[in-house]
């Protein structure tokens, strides 16, 4: 039982290998199979989660003990959820891609499988320094992924968005090296040790700021999310999903993890301060979005405007907000993915994703209109649908912080009403009669992917206790652990 | 430890091979002694066994890839002993107890590899090269003497031991003269490393030299010079540390925002790796500018991470070279189509260069931010990472020529699969060190 862990972690770096191996033409489905079998043993290791006895199934090995670096890894509530996010999300991307031509498939396919690796070592790694390596790591994968496979520009936005993100992750590891360095001799990168850290306030102040700008780039918060539209629409679909879907969730996560309680002390001081940028940022991001002409870009924006929601709840420090946010990050990585892969189906039929040549896409398409309803209805945070859920308890806990935060952010919600509403009026509704050499009919992957998404949503938001309550006890954990200090 | 033949020219390459293994065994082999040879004038303490090693091992891996540079001349034999000179100057240079052995071993080094930068004869660029590096080298190298001589009015001794006893007793009450020597041998010795200001000839002789005279020189040249400043340092001026700590600071600032700057601007793929050894000898000064042991394996590591990713990528270079007679990053387009496994470990050696992980050159570069923040010099480490974060644009330039089409027709570069085992070597040598450097990370 004890190495469950390892072997979920380690399963995707074996089928990355295991899936170079057959032809070209069963990359795809090679792909799928091996992610399928991750799925199921992820879904093991949650039945066995205790949600009451905080990290568990944590496995120590000593990597370089010159150096005080360890393998250690393990999970809580809160981790053992990104896990499944992960574990659930890639089956689904990996099937997004089928029927469409792709050049060098088992590359492609390899990457993804060596991305989820990646991803997956953040969501458990309890070593700073083994933390740093799989947020580097994750970011080799997509930029070969926007590289190779990306739109026209790409040459120039991934080495911008590269960039871009190395900047943050160098200035975190001069933060992770910093915190090393305060740890007792001989020093170590272990988590349990960081926490332990009596950091005076400009001590606190500096590793708040450092560690955060590497966060704060990744999710994206305004101001530095510049890098985020341009990236997303012209990377491919899949990993445009792979970022939005799974990969800033990372960001949000070690905030949780390892800022929030190596630095409580900088947090209370500057957290209203980073709060405001976010609720800017969702303000700013949601107006731009109203008024975008393709589609994707819009959901590119509308992302940044949820995250910008999910980041201020994380810093309001209570027990609500926080629990909001855990499982807003589960539902905007649905969502998010639901979103691009409809973009992805009208760029593949018609050729164009702008809002002012589609429509009228509802009379023919029953299915797709439907899905396509009800992932909407969960961005927009409908009641019964898994968006509310995570807004609610994140506006009742910012509330709770501060009434004109919540209003704002609040605002939020009506705007993501107005942009969704509005593309989802002009892509679907209207007069034209497409026929079906206009828009062929989906194939069984797309319709599979549609239904298990839209399925999610209604799923998750009318049974949120399944999650609520594997997150809720670590939560509780980390928030004690925070107002200890 | 030279395998000296002036006749048997077809053996020669060979006889070549296993003379340097017979010298890397014996070498291991005297790892955790502390013999001292020569009247006390040559120390062999652990340090000078890693560099050692790393020095005749990465001459090894050259050899593997130079196979025509010796059979495409007519003075192949001298060539041979050429470059067998330089390294046993090299190792003179690591394993020096005396400054009169550092000098001698610096000299060694050098004039053979004056000769050899100007061994293309008939190209007027590797004769400027030849030229230029002369004249400044022996320049730099009179600043040595120069600083040795008033070293030894100081302190009477020529002995590094005697020095730093010396040192420690009259701490406080030395002559001036005392500091402006351990400048003047600052100046000598940086000179070798390229470090600014003193970097003005690097570009030029290394873009003039032959291509793998310049790997040599990119590789094993660098790592002599930086073992045998760091020992000199550490073993002998410790004490006055406050002196030069400051001054190898601001180098290593300036050498890297320098180097990658000027960089980013190359379209020649040799010059830009001229430029780019600039600014990682500033990555290394930082080694000096906070000494001590985390430091000194610091070095060691980044020293062994970047000589393999520079044999890597010099190996495509040359071969890139060989058939298009052109030198432009452009010129690596196409190598995925042709040859993805060369491509994915020039990616591996770029990202090593650039220092992203889970490469060695990433850990190079944290052990010494680690061993700089241990220094108290945060200021250091927030510009190094400034200057690698320029950096990745370069670097990641090549990367993105080699996924990219080819531009020309004629792109069998590649033809021969064993043209590329260094690279292949090295692409895997950087990402299993990268993965567990526990091997090399705590020897010293």
């Amino acid at each position: 039982m004890n190495n469950t862990l390892l072997i979920v972690l380690l399963w995707p770096l074996v089928s990355m290998v295991l899936s170079l191996l057959p032809a070209k033409e069963a990359a795809g489905k090679t792909a799928f199979a091996l992610s399928l079998a991750g799925l199921l043993l992820s879904v093991y290791l949650f039945l066995g989660f205790v949600p009451a006895n905080g990290m568990q199934q944590v496995m120590s090995y000593a990597w370089i003990p010159a150096l005080g670096i360890s393998f250690k890894i393990g999970m809580d509530g809160i981790s053992l959820l990104l896990i499944m996010l992960t574990n659930v999300l890639t089956p689904l991307i990996i099937l997004s891609s089928f029927g469409r031509k792709i050049e060098n498939p088992k590359a492609f396919y390899a990457l993804i499988l060596l991305m989820q690796f990646a991803m997956l070592g953040v969501f458990v790694a309890l070593d700073g320094f083994l933390f740093y390596i799989f947020w580097e790591l994750a970011l080799i994968p997509i930029y070969f992924i926007c590289l190779l496979w990306g739109g026209k520009d790409r040459v120039r936005i991934t080495l911008k968005f590269f960039i871009y993100t190395l900047t943050g992750s160098l200035l975190m590891l001069v933060s992770l090296i910093y915190l090393y360095l305060q740890t007792p001799d001989t020093h170590t990168f272990d988590i349990d040790a960081f926490y332990q850290l009596k950091l005076s306030g400009s001590q606190q102040a500096f590793v708040l700021w450092t560690m955060f700008f590497a966060f704060a780039v990744k999710i994206p918060i305004f101001p530095l999310h510049s890098w985020q539209p341009d990236t997303y629409v012209d990377a491919p679909t899949p990993g445009t999903m792979l970022l939005s879907g799974i990969m800033l969730k990372m960001g949000i996560y070690g905030l949780l993890r390892w800022l929030l309680p190596t630095v409580p002390a900088a947090v209370h001081e500057y957290g209203f301060l980073i709060m405001a940028f976010c609720v800017a940022g969702v303000v700013y991001a949601s107006c731009i979005a109203i008024v975008q002409k393709d589609f994707k870009r819009l959901v590119a924006y509308a992302s940044i405007a949820h995250v910008g929601l999910i980041s201020a709840g994380v810093f309001t420090l209570n027990s609500e907000a926080t629990e909001g946010a855990v499982f807003q990050m589960l539902s905007h990585g649905v969502n998010a993915v639901g979103l691009f892969f409809i973009a992805d189906i009208l760029m593949t039929r018609l050729k164009t994703r702008n809002l002012a040549e589609l429509g009228g896409i509802v009379n023919n398409q029953k299915l797709f209109a439907i899905a396509f309803m009800i992932i909407m209805l969960g961005t927009v945070a409908l009641p019964l649908t898994n968006g509310f859920v995570g807004e609610f308890l994140l506006l009742t806990g910012i509330y709770a912080y501060h009434k004109w935060m919540a209003f704002f952010a609040g605002l939020s919600v009506i705007l993501g009403v107005v942009y969704m509403f509005r593309s989802y009026q002009a892509i679907m509704l209207g007069s034209r009669h497409l026929s079906d050499s206009d828009f062929s009919p989906l194939t069984i992957s797309e319709k599979t992917v549609l239904v298990s998404v839209a399925a999610l949503v209604v799923l998750m938001g009318i049974f949120p206790s399944v999650l609520l309550d594997t997150a809720s006890p670590s939560v509780k954990a980390l928030l004690s652990l925070i107002s200890a200090q | 430890m030279m395998s000296d033949v002036f006749k048997l020219k077809k053996a020669l390459f060979g006889l070549s091979l296993l003379g340097l293994l017979i010298a890397l065994v014996f070498s291991v082999y005297d790892w955790g002694q502390y013999a001292s040879y020569f009247n006390q004038m040559v120390l062999t303490d652990n340090y000078a066994v890693v560099f050692t090693t790393m020095l005749i091992g990465m001459t090894f891996l050259w050899f593997l890839m130079s196979k025509d540079f010796f059979s495409s001349h007519s003075s192949a034999s001298e060539h041979y002993a050429l470059i067998l000179f330089s390294l046993t100057g090299g190792v003179m240079m690591t394993n020096f107890s005396d400054l009169t052995i550092l000098f001698l071993g610096l000299e060694i080094l050098s004039i053979s590899l004056y000769i050899l930068a100007g061994s293309d004869k008939g190209n007027l660029f590797s004769n400027e090269a030849s030229l230029k590096y002369f004249m400044i080298g022996s320049f730099a190298t009179g600043f040595l003497l120069f600083g040795i001589a008033l070293i030894y009015g100081a302190t009477s001794s020529f002995n590094l031991q005697e020095i730093s006893s010396y040192v420690q007793q009259h701490n406080g009450s030395l002559p001036t003269y005392f500091y402006a020597g351990i400048l003047m041998i600052l100046t000598g010795l940086t000179f070798k490393v390229s470090a600014v200001p003193f970097h003005f000839w690097a570009p030029d002789v290394y873009d003039g030299s032959p291509t793998l005279v310049t790997t040599y020189m990119l590789s094993v040249v660098k790592m002599a010079a930086f073992a045998a400043l760091y020992r000199l340092f550490i073993n002998s001026f410790a004490p006055v540390y406050e002196f030069w700590i400051p001054v190898f600071a601001i180098m290593s600032a300036v050498t890297m925002l320098l180097g990658n700057i000027t960089a980013v601007y190359q379209k020649s793929l040799k010059r830009m790796l001229a430029y780019s050894s600039i600014a990682h000898a500033g990555y290394m000064l930082m080694a000096l500018a906070s000494p001590g042991i985390a430091s000194k394996n610091a070095l060691v590591f980044y020293l062994l991470a970047y000589a393999i990713a520079t044999l890597g990528v010099f190996n495509v270079l040359y071969q890139v070279h060989k058939v298009t007679g052109r030198e432009e990053i452009k010129s690596v387009k196409g190598l995925f189509r042709k040859n993805p496994f060369a491509a994915i470990m020039l990616t591996l050696c770029m990202l090593s260069m650039a220092g992203i992980p889970p490469v060695a050159g990433f850990f190079g570069k944290y052990y010494m931010f680690v061993s700089t923040l241990n220094g108290g010099l945060t200021w250091l480490v927030l510009i190094a990472v400034l200057s690698s974060l320029i950096g990745v644009y370069f670097y990641f330039k090549v990367i993105i020529a080699a996924f990219q089409d080819p531009e020309l027709e004629n792109t069998a570069y590649y033809r021969q699969p064993s043209d590329l085992t260094v690279l292949y070597v090295c692409g895997i040598l950087s990402l299993l060190l990268g993965i567990m450097p526990q091997f090399v990370a705590g020897l010293l």
